[in-house]
Parts: structure tokens; sequence; C-alpha cells
């Protein structure tokens, strides 16, 4: 079984949420709010345990590039969807307890909702924010990339709605490899802003699942410019702890020394 | 290190998210834990040289001080009656698993030698339950600084390589109060050179931390968490200075800074989980030094 995943290519993206939409539909995910936050047309602020997709919408007075209509203005709008990227080395895999939280036949990772005790630790492991807990529920919620859709053959629901086919589904190497294709034509069309994010098997995270073509930094959209799996860092902790637990043995040892 | 000028955000959004933890239920963990762990360890201490005066009250503490714990992170559990679900594996990349195992471990023992220093006898159990309790201490009060820190909160896991000496130096320093409070004058005196040691620790730690974090450290000076640190540190000075000079001579003086150093240390572990959480709210603190780490590592 290859590892499947998302390309989600942001120049196509024409800010409709289809995606929004599709996910909470098949996903039965609950209604989080009926907000106007004066973000552009972002009204949904954020991936959590009930926002499984989230378009962001960022205003710039900066020419999209030589390929863009110009009607003399230097404004462009970015829209991009994001998700769970589905990490190759995921923290909250790796941080969670209870064995809940587990890599699947197709490489995406899952929550098991009837394992999950609501511990929450996943919440901060998370390099880029995206799980989240439901407080009513206690339990944790994200993007399963439609497992249950990936068994019977199906595309995740948000890929079959996008209209444009920003969200792209399938093998995880074969998208690479398009996405790579992609961004050399975009520069060769003047955008030279494209670039590629989260497809690198070297980054802080050994690549994501479901990784993106943006046009400006990845912090502009809300996405860490230097994502990292904090489990690169535990061997030392572990250490540390042990280094510092002898330390407490020996303070005691010390401290009983001398008279009285 | 100079931060860059500006940096860009999408609309000031958080980009990680801080834990849904309770402070109340999790930071006083945090402070009971790590008590317990360094009561137990000091009771044995005390026992194998004679101090009961001393082992007694530290006994009695750790247990008391790790039943309030259980029912504190069972409670802070989204579906507490699932918490067994926490035993169904064991895995190191998993602070939090380690964790349960260890307590799984520890709470019976610091149980066994509380429950046999009441009864006066049970012999056995109280020495292998204070033993026990005493080995796995500092494991006790370690791992929770590796749980934190194992996290993308920028305070956090930017402190990971000082967090456990912080964890446990406050540990201590807590530990050697609750012996200042309650034993007699002519045995504390572990005690007051214990609270020297842990709060000699835990202060070097904690600015050799805030020294690496950058403008991370601004999440340990301001704002509530500002407040709380600096409360640790005055009434840690308060406790040691105490302590050391009248603390083995009158009792007002030894409970009163057996009190504060107590107080700091709660006030140390709150301190750090509100720090924590305010550095996960502001992207500055993710953007800023995952910038700077990039710059470097093209240079």
């Amino acid at each position: 079984m290859s590892r499947m995943g998302f390309f989600t290519d942001t120049s196509l993206c024409i800010g409709c949420k289809a995606c929004e939409v599709a996910c909470k539909e098949w996903n039965q995910v609950p209604e989080d709010g009926l907000d106007f936050t004066a973000m552009s047309f972002d009204n949904t602020k954020g991936l959590s345990a009930d926002s499984w997709r989230h378009v962001a919408f960022i205003e710039q007075r900066k020419p999209v590039g030589a390929s863009q209509a110009n009607l003399g203005s230097d404004f462009r709008w970015l829209m991009s969807s994001d998700v769970c990227k589905h990490c190759t080395d995921a923290a909250c895999l790796d941080v969670c307890p209870t064995g809940a939280l587990f890599r699947t036949e197709f490489g995406t990772v899952v929550v098991q909702q009837d394992v999950c005790n609501g511990c929450g630790y996943c919440v901060p492991a998370c390099p880029y924010g995206v799980i989240g807990k439901r407080e009513q529920d206690g339990r944790v919620w994200k993007c399963t990339l439609c497992y249950d859709r990936l068994g019977v053959g199906m595309e995740p629901a948000c890929a079959k709605a996008c209209p444009t086919n920003s969200i792209q589904f399938g093998e995880l190497e074969e998208l690479r490899v398009r996405a790579g294709g992609r961004v050399e034509q975009l520069h060769q069309a003047g955008v030279l802003d494209a670039r590629l994010y989260g497809h690198d098997p070297s980054d802080g995270v050994g690549g994501d699942g479901a990784f993106f073509l943006l046009l400006d930094e990845p912090e502009v959209y809300g996405l860490p410019p230097g994502p990292h799996v904090t489990t690169r860092e535990l061997p030392r902790m572990w250490r540390n702890a042990a280094i510092a637990g002898a330390g407490l043995m020996g303070a005691v040892c010390a401290s009983l020394l001398g008279r009285r | 290190m100079v931060p860059p000028a500006e940096f860009s955000s999408y609309y000031g959004k958080a980009i990680v998210k801080e834990p849904t933890w309770a402070a109340f239920d999790i930071a006083g963990y945090l402070f009971l834990g790590g008590l317990a762990g360094a009561s137990s360890t000091l009771a044995a201490g005390a026992e194998l040289s004679g101090r009961h005066g001393l082992a007694r009250p530290l006994k009695l503490g750790a247990a008391g001080a790790i039943s309030l714990s259980l029912l504190a992170l069972v409670r802070d559990l989204g579906r507490p009656e699932r918490f067994l679900n926490m035993l169904r594996v064991f895995k190191p990349t998993s602070p939090m698993s380690v964790g349960v195992w260890i307590l799984s471990a520890y709470a019976p023992a610091a149980i066994a030698a509380a429950a046999a220093e009441l009864a006066g006898g049970l012999r056995s159990l109280g020495r292998g339950g204070t033993l026990g309790a005493a080995l796995l201490g500092p494991a006790v009060a370690s791992y929770t600084a590796v749980l934190i820190a194992d996290t993308a909160t920028p305070a956090w896991h930017d402190g990971h390589r000082e967090m456990p000496f912080v964890f446990v130096g406050s540990a201590a320093s807590a530990a050697a109060g609750l012996g200042l409070l309650f034993a007699p004058l002519a045995e504390n005196s572990p005690a007051v050179r214990l609270a020297v040691i842990g709060a000699g620790a835990e202060m070097t730690a904690v600015k050799l931390l805030e020294r690496r974090i950058g403008i991370v450290a601004e999440n340990y000076h301001q704002g509530r968490a500002g407040k709380l640190m600096r409360a640790a540190e005055a009434l840690t000075v308060l406790g040691v200075a105490g302590a050391v000079r009248h603390g083995r001579r009158r009792r007002s003086a030894a409970a009163l800074s057996g009190a504060a150093l107590l107080a700091a240390s709660a006030c140390a572990r709150f301190g750090i989980f509100e720090a924590g959480r305010r550095s996960a709210r502001d992207p500055r603190y993710t953007v800023v030094p995952q910038r700077e780490r990039a710059e470097r590592e093209r240079r």
C-alpha cells in the first residue's frame, strides 16, 4: 500500500470553501461559530477539533506575477486551504500515551475515538497547531484524510469537492514530482514567489503527507517557517532528566552528611 | 541576539496551540509530583540515618501529595473514565506514557511507606515502600520537565536542556520546605542543606534557561507568569535565608522558611505553566526563533 496524501496548489485556490463544507458534511463535524472576524473572507479562523479544512485569505499590495491580467493594480489575494499535514514524523502520534493516534496503511495519522481519553498532550505537541480538543466531548479530533473513503477507493471529500483541483489527492511520491513540475512552470510564467512547503523529507518533520505550493512565506499563511517534531530532542531531554535525577540523589546524600 | 525588527504572521493569530490543561490540575500536579518524589528520597535518607522525626512528615507528605496528584490528573482528562487506557501501551516517545508507568510503581510504594508509618508496624512493607519510593522519587521529580518540554510550546521546548534541572531543584527545595515545616529542630539540618542545594540549582538553571531562549524569555518576565516567577524567586531567597540563619534554632523560623519554600516551588510551577501558555498564543515566539535558526543554518 503506497503512501497517500494531498498536494494543495494554492495558486489555483479561488477561496470558495467547498472543501470546508464538504469536510464538515462528510465527517459530521459540528458547527463551531458563525463569526465575522474581519480577516478578509476567513471566518473560520484556523484548524481545530471542529475545523479540519481552513481556507486562509490574505490581501496584499503586490502583483501576482507577469501572468496577471494587469489592470494597473498592485493588489493580489492569496488563498490557501490548510489541513492536517499527516507528518512523516508526527509529534501528536509520538506523544500520545494511549496509542489512540496511529499510522494507517495509507501513511496517514488518525485518532481512534474509542481509545482517546482526552489527555490533550497531542494538542501542544503539534508544530502546526492542527489537532484540537472538543471540550464537551472530551476527546481530540482532526482530519482523518477521510480514512473511511480511502478504504473503499474513494478520494477525500475536500479533494472531491474542490472545483479547481487546487486540492490534489494521490500517491505522495507522484504528487511530489507533479508539484516540482508545477513550481517550475510558475517560475517560468514569472510567478517567482511560488515555492513548495512541506515537500522535503529532510525537513523538521520528515516531510508532510499533505504539502503545499505557496506564493509567499509560510508565516504569512499562519504556517510555521521551520516546523519541527519535538521528538528529535527527546533523547537529550531524557538524558538531562536522568542527570538531574542522579543529582537529586546526590544532593539528598550530601544533605545527610554532617552532625545533626 | 537582537531579534529581527519585524516578522510576518496571519493576522497575529497563534500558530501552535496552547495546552487545554487546567492550570490548577496540571501546574498543581507539577508542584505536588515534584514535592512527592523529592520528599520520598529525602525520607529514606532521613530514616536510614536515624532521623525518624524528619522521615515521618516527609513520608506522609509524599503519600498525600501523590494521592492528590493522581486525582488531579484523572480529573483533567477529557474522558476521566478512560484513564486506564494509558496502560494500554508503553511508549518511550511519550513522556506521559513513561510517567504513567513510573507513577504506577511509585504511588503504591509511597502510600505503603506512609501506611506503615501511621500503623506503627508493618515493618517490611514500610521499609520496602520507603526504599522503592526513594529510588523512583528522582524519576517522578524529573520526568514532568521532559513532559512539558516535549511539545511545540516555545517557552517550554526551547528550554528543554535546563528544564529537568529547574524541576528537580524546585522539587528538592519543596521537600526541604516540608521537612523544615514539620521536623523537630534536632533533626532538620538535612532539610536546611537540601534547601540551599535545591534552591541554588533551581535558580541557576532558570537563569541559564532564560539566557538561552532569547526573546522567548519575555514570557517568563511579563504578565502573570512574570509575577509568579518573581514571587517564586523572592520566596526562595527568603526561605533559604531564614532556614540557614535561624532554621536550626527556632521553631517559628523553620516553619516560616519551610512554608516559604513550598510556596516558592508552587509559584515557580504555575509561573512556568503560564509562561508556556503565553508563548504559544503569540506567533512571534514560534516564527522568530525558527527564522533565526534557518538563518544560522544557511550560513
